[in-house]
């Protein structure tokens, strides 16, 4: 039973790990939220040019590989003279690529809110931006819910590369004890393990939210079910 | 940043240029044999006994919910614990087809629970067999429906298969490494590196968008 | 109109679970006769054609094609039936990925084994006699309704079926839609067609019905012609039934 005591010897410090993981995973949630929020406005409701920006950036992070992106963001920091701290690169370098992805679940729930909501708010004499923030944005941020908890799981899967800058994320902490301990099996076992119960986790507690923000009869399929 | 063209002849471009053949032997024989394990998975979850599908859905959310960089290393430094040995390549190899066959299983089962049962019916009300109904109408429905995720999953592969790095097998982005450790110009190395990751991407989306396009039936991929 | 017997179901049962469906219903059918089942929705009338066409297999009964006692155990037995007996369904079920021609020629190609052009030929025959040439092309998302209907069923007489089953071939429709599809059913009832309906279009039926069939729960309660059933001064069950419909 070696292995099980080096798992339960290990296992404080991947505890520990989890809690690096879950604030870069959810760091770059709240990042890629806001940006990727902005993204999807300017996409939807902005000039020509912001929209070539939005394609741009969108192609560009959709095409780096992660790795690629992390050792690019190790780069940057190192250019500018910023503090090289991996946690806070995972966290930004995660953040900026989910602002991609996150634009374009916002995008498709911006432009699935029926055409009528908008020429209903003007006709109540609602400014644009009012119209959009009062009555578009409401509706397509319950839309985006299931989007956004498949988006938690991506992230959560690739911060699992962060370690390769030296974060003390999960990942770090179980390769450094079976690098010392040499029982790979147990310890990846035990880590894959850890994910997979972060994942349905969370997944679950979306589910939970969607549920609680649910208005009857309003569905993803283009705004109210035909009864 | 000045572009220092020596240095991108004389190092990098030939570095990176190894590195892609090594990515590409990766990359095609995952997506190929991925695809039909996903298939068969995806039918096996559909159609199979009850046994069966408990066994793929178990897999398939045992793959989808652990990080594939866990997976590789598991393949890698795991497995020989207890007997299996596999040089990089193949770790890599073997571990992107299983990862890659539980997401396009997703898709293929998503789009075979999407056929109506009237098409079935139909069918059989023109005298068509049961192989003759999955050959001229589910198959080629499915297909349709399962087309965009499958080719995205195929894009993902592309970008993942930098992880092979992780056990030290020398593709694109090991090259890369290599070469950026040497020089210390990491901007311009991991830049370049994935341009040519863009690259295969860009390609992979435009092939994509040009096989829905030529796929597209007016008013069917709506379910 | 011959004597010659084309179709003979006896004693048909279906029961799923505790739930009888059909109870003992039987039907026979002589060439070019026009059945017409009615009754209120629930009856049976969807799943008893769904029995003579054997996409339902029903758990008792017989059924003789031109003389041959059908063995139901058999899968091939069954294809060869299906492609004898066509069926017209309520809401079409045209393939969605197919256009109109194809529609009508897929079966002809792969079940009867006709040779692309001839299937194509053929194809564009009936698309004709349904006034669909022009449409030949279009996808089933592109037809509207009448027209899926229409394509229904050349695709179903392509195959030439002895007999034609009709599952409310127009409640789906479009009121102004009728007209076309009933038009169809005309003409194909004036060429000799022999089919059996499940309809509501009762004044349709009076015109052309050569027998009523009643049913209400899983059973066939009346059966007749028009006039006996629905006649002046006649107390029937159907004739309660239409004059319910015709208040509507």
């Amino acid at each position: 039973m070696h292995s099980l005591r080096v798992v339960l010897d290990a296992f404080p410090a991947i505890l520990s790990g989890s809690v690096v993981t879950l604030g870069i995973v959810f760091g770059a949630l709240f990042l890629g939220l806001i940006l990727g929020f902005s993204l999807a406005l300017m996409q939807v409701y902005g000039k020509p040019w912001q929209k070539v920006i939005v394609a741009v950036y969108v192609w560009f992070f959709r095409g780096f590989p992660i790795l690629v992106l992390l050792f690019l963001g190790y780069g940057f920091f190192v250019a500018l003279s910023l503090p090289l701290e991996p946690f806070l690169i995972s966290l930004v370098v995660l953040g900026l690529t989910s602002a991609a992805y996150q634009s374009q679940i916002f995008r498709g729930a911006l432009q699935s809110v029926k055409q009528g909501q908008l020429a209903a708010a003007r006709a109540l004499g609602m400014g644009d931006w009012q119209g959009i923030r009062c009555i578009i944005i409401p509706q397509a941020l319950r839309l985006s819910i299931p989007g956004w908890s498949n988006e938690y799981s991506i992230l959560l899967k690739d911060s699992a590369i962060c370690f390769v800058l030296g974060t003390q994320d999960i990942m770090a902490k179980t390769s450094f004890a079976a690098a010392r301990t040499h029982e790979h099996l147990a310890l990846f076992a035990c880590a894959g393990l850890l994910y997979f119960i972060l994942t349905l986790l969370v997944v679950h507690l979306l589910q939970r939210l969607e549920k609680r923000l649910h208005i009857p009869g309003y569905t993803e399929a283009g705004g109210t079910e035909n009864l | 940043m000045i572009i220092d063209v020596a240095f991108l002849e004389a190092d990098l471009l030939p570095a990176l240029n190894r590195g892609l053949q090594v990515s590409l032997a990766l990359i095609i024989p995952a997506s190929v044999i991925g695809f039909f394990c996903g298939i068969l998975l995806g039918c096996a979850r559909t159609f199979g006994s009850p046994l069966v599908k408990r066994a793929g859905d178990a897999f398939t959310a045992l793959v989808r919910g652990v990080p594939l960089a866990i997976q590789l290393l598991f393949i890698y430094y795991a497995l020989p614990k207890i007997g299996i040995y596999f040089d990089p390549f193949f770790a890599a190899l073997l571990s992107f087809i299983i990862c890659t066959s539980a997401y396009q299983s997703e898709y293929v089962r998503g789009a075979l629970l999407s056929i109506r049962k009237g098409q079935i019916l139909a069918a059989k009300a023109l005298g068509f067999t049961n192989v003759q109904t999955i050959l001229w109408i589910i198959i080629p429905q499915a297909a349709r429906r399962a087309l965009p995720g499958c080719g995205n999953e195929i894009i993902y592969l592309i970008k993942y298969s930098s992880l092979a790095y992780l056990v030290t097998c020398m593709e694109l982005m090991g090259e890369g490494k290599v070469v950026a450790s040497d020089t210390f110009r990491f901007m311009e190395v991991f830049f370049t590196v994935g341009l040519y990751y863009l690259a295969m991407v860009s390609v992979a989306s435009i092939l994509l968008h040009w096989l829905e396009k030529k796929a597209h039936i007016p008013g069917f991929s709506a379910r | 109109m011959s004597d010659e017997q084309i179709l003979l179901a006896e004693h048909i049962g279906l029961r799923v679970g505790d739930k009888i469906i059909l109870d003992d219903c039987s039907l026979s059918l002589k060439k070019g006769e026009l059945k017409v089942l009615i009754g209120p929705s629930g009856a049976g009338k969807s799943t008893f054609l769904q029995c003579l066409n054997l996409l339902q297999t029903p758990d008792t009964g017989s059924i003789t094609l031109e003389g041959h006692p059908l063995d139901m155990k058999k899968p091939r037995a069954l294809c060869d039936y299906r492609t004898k007996v066509g069926m017209i369904f309520q809401d079409f079920k045209l393939f969605d990925h197919l256009t109109a021609i194809d529609n009508v020629s897929i079966a002809l190609k792969k079940v009867k084994g006709l040779s692309e052009k001839n299937a194509r030929q053929r194809a564009e025959t009936e698309l004709d006699r349904v006034n669909l040439t022009d449409q030949a092309t279009l996808y089933p998302a592109q037809l509207s309704g009448g027209q899926k209907q229409r394509v229904a069923f050349a695709r179903a007489l392509a195959m030439d079926p002895l007999i034609l089953l009709l599952d409310e071939p127009t409640s789906a429709l479009d009121p102004e839609l009728v007209g076309e599809v009933l038009q169809v059913i005309r003409d194909l009832s004036s060429r000799g067609m022999t089919m059996v309906m499940a309809t509501h279009q009762m004044d349709f039926i009076r015109q052309i019905a050569s027998e009523i069939i009643f049913m209400e729960h899983g059973r066939i309660l009346e059966q007749g012609n028009p006039e006996t059933l629905l006649g002046d001064g006649i107390q029937s069950r159907t004739k309660q039934f239409y004059t319910s419909l015709a208040s509507v």
